[in-house]
């Protein structure tokens, strides 16, 4: 026995609300991040994750205020992603009371930003997160690349080596998403996830398509990943987190009960 | 009832001020400072830390803080958390090789991957083996899940101070104790409802054990 594999839920926040809501029996307020954190944290939730989608600045501006409340309240390992970009973002968000920043289009921008980021505060506050689609044709030997604003972006990045390079720099963790497959319901790119996961030192969590149980196994089986990332599946209440551990559990995969 | 938690740059320690706060008892009071003469007027002093060894030992010395630490180590409840295990050994093999505090004989090493591609640093929750009974593990079922997130690992030379170990590669040392301190690599503030219990134990903790 060891180190569990854990299964973190990802909300959605604009300008301090939970966006699309999460569904737990009784909620009161289903748009309250410390309310929706909480049950999590009852569920039996390894880690968070919330992913700041505000437009506005004030918005962004009020990540820090929904931070601090949550980490006041929730004692699990929280996660705060969205928009960040200077040093001084990340560590206006670890004062408040989160225990990693994921960064994403500034790492494509501003690489060496990585680096100065992960000096100053720990590689382990520092998730760089990877966004990539597969490039390469059907009889051509698999390639994915970085994309940046939600998918649409290529950068022309080829997302092994950038993964590589991350870690180099300093990132302590990778989230992995697969935008071919984000949204979809038919399970990770797990080809992508098993390339990265096993060409770099790093801890990865596996994000992107996840539509059912099997598929959080597939992830760590298959995709070598040291972590699920998810979210529609749990906020709509088609499965609970325990359901997740148990069919995780038969697989013969280490999870925190 | 004060508790002093020593904050000398060294990470983020907001979660470890709330998560006491949380569980302390009433009329406790939770002050994070770096000086020397608060942390000896507090009736329990708690120790975290977080980054580069070689960082955390040059931040503990440009604010006086290696003597009074060990003073009121001496004399009441001490709890070290994470990197604030690993200083209290002798020495760490991070940067190249650095003198720690040197309260506990043994050294602090580096996990090596090995053939089941390790990942370094371990991030997550890992099982907190209890080797001896202690009063912070009161109520804490064996086995119980901890969240951990650290590339180094202490060695300890003496296996009475050992308390509970973890499996990561190989089996090492996740908690030590020694009269009133009590130092664990996990981070408590951050392991749910068993961590709480931890630091709910240690707030009502007199000490000494042996």
């Amino acid at each position: 026995m060891g180190l569990a594999k854990r299964i973190i839920p990802c909300l959605d926040v604009a300008e301090g609300r939970v966006v699309k809501g999460v569904q737990f029996e009784g909620l009161r307020d289903a748009g309250d991040p410390v309310e929706a954190a909480r049950r999590y944290n009852q569920a039996g939730a390894d880690e968070l994750t919330f992913l700041d989608i505000s437009a506005s600045h004030e918005g962004r501006e009020t990540m820090q205020h929904v931070v601090e409340a949550v980490a006041a309240e929730v004692f699990i390992p929280l996660t705060v992603g969205g928009g960040i970009r200077t040093l001084a973002d990340v560590r206006r968000l670890l004062h408040a009371g989160a225990d990693k920043v994921s960064i994403n289009t500034a790492a494509v921008h501003h690489p060496e930003r990585i680096k100065e980021m992960s000096d100053a505060v720990g590689s382990q506050c520092i998730v760089v997160a990877i966004d990539a689609r597969r490039v390469s044709g059907e009889d051509e030997p698999p390639r994915w690349e970085i994309f940046t604003h939600g998918g649409r972006n290529p950068t022309g990045l080829d997302a092994i080596k950038w993964a590589k390079y991350m870690a180099d720099l300093g990132a302590g963790e990778l989230l992995v998403t697969s935008m071919d497959r984000d949204g979809m319901q038919q399970g990770f790119d797990l080809e992508l996830t098993r390339t990265i996961s096993d060409a770099v030192p790093i801890p990865v969590i596996a994000s992107g398509g996840v539509g059912n149980l099997d598929h959080l196994v597939d992830g760590i089986t298959q995709g070598h990943a040291d972590a699920v990332l998810a979210a529609s599946i749990f906020h709509f209440g088609t499965y609970s987190i325990h359901e997740a551990k148990t069919v995780m559990a038969k697989a013969g995969i280490e999870v925190r009960d | 009832m004060q508790i002093a938690v020593v904050d000398y740059g060294m990470g983020n320690l907001r979660s470890v001020v709330k998560a006491i706060e949380h569980v302390a008892p009433d009329g406790a009071h939770v002050v994070l400072t770096d000086a020397p003469e608060v942390i000896l007027e507090s009736e329990k002093v708690v120790f975290p830390g977080q980054g580069a060894a070689a960082q955390c030992m040059s931040a503990l010395r440009e604010r006086n803080l290696p003597e009074a630490l060990r003073e009121a180590a001496r004399t009441r409840p001490f709890l070290g958390i994470c990197m604030g295990m690993q200083v209290l050994l002798d020495r760490s093999e991070e940067n190249d090789g650095v003198d720690l505090m040197g309260w506990f004989p043994g050294q602090v090493k580096r996990f090596r991957p090995t053939g089941e591609h390790l990942k370094v640093p371990q991030m997550g929750w890992n099982q907190l083996h209890q080797t001896q009974d202690h009063p912070l593990l009161d109520g804490i079922r064996q086995d119980a899940r901890f969240y951990f997130v650290h590339s180094y690992y202490c060695d300890l030379d003496n296996p009475a101070q050992q308390v509970a170990t973890a499996d990561y590669g190989l089996t090492y040392a996740a908690a030590l104790a020694d009269k009133y301190v009590f130092a664990i690599q996990a981070h408590p503030e951050k392991s749910a409802d068993d961590g709480l219990r931890l630091l709910a134990n240690f707030t009502r903790w007199s000490g000494p054990w042996s």
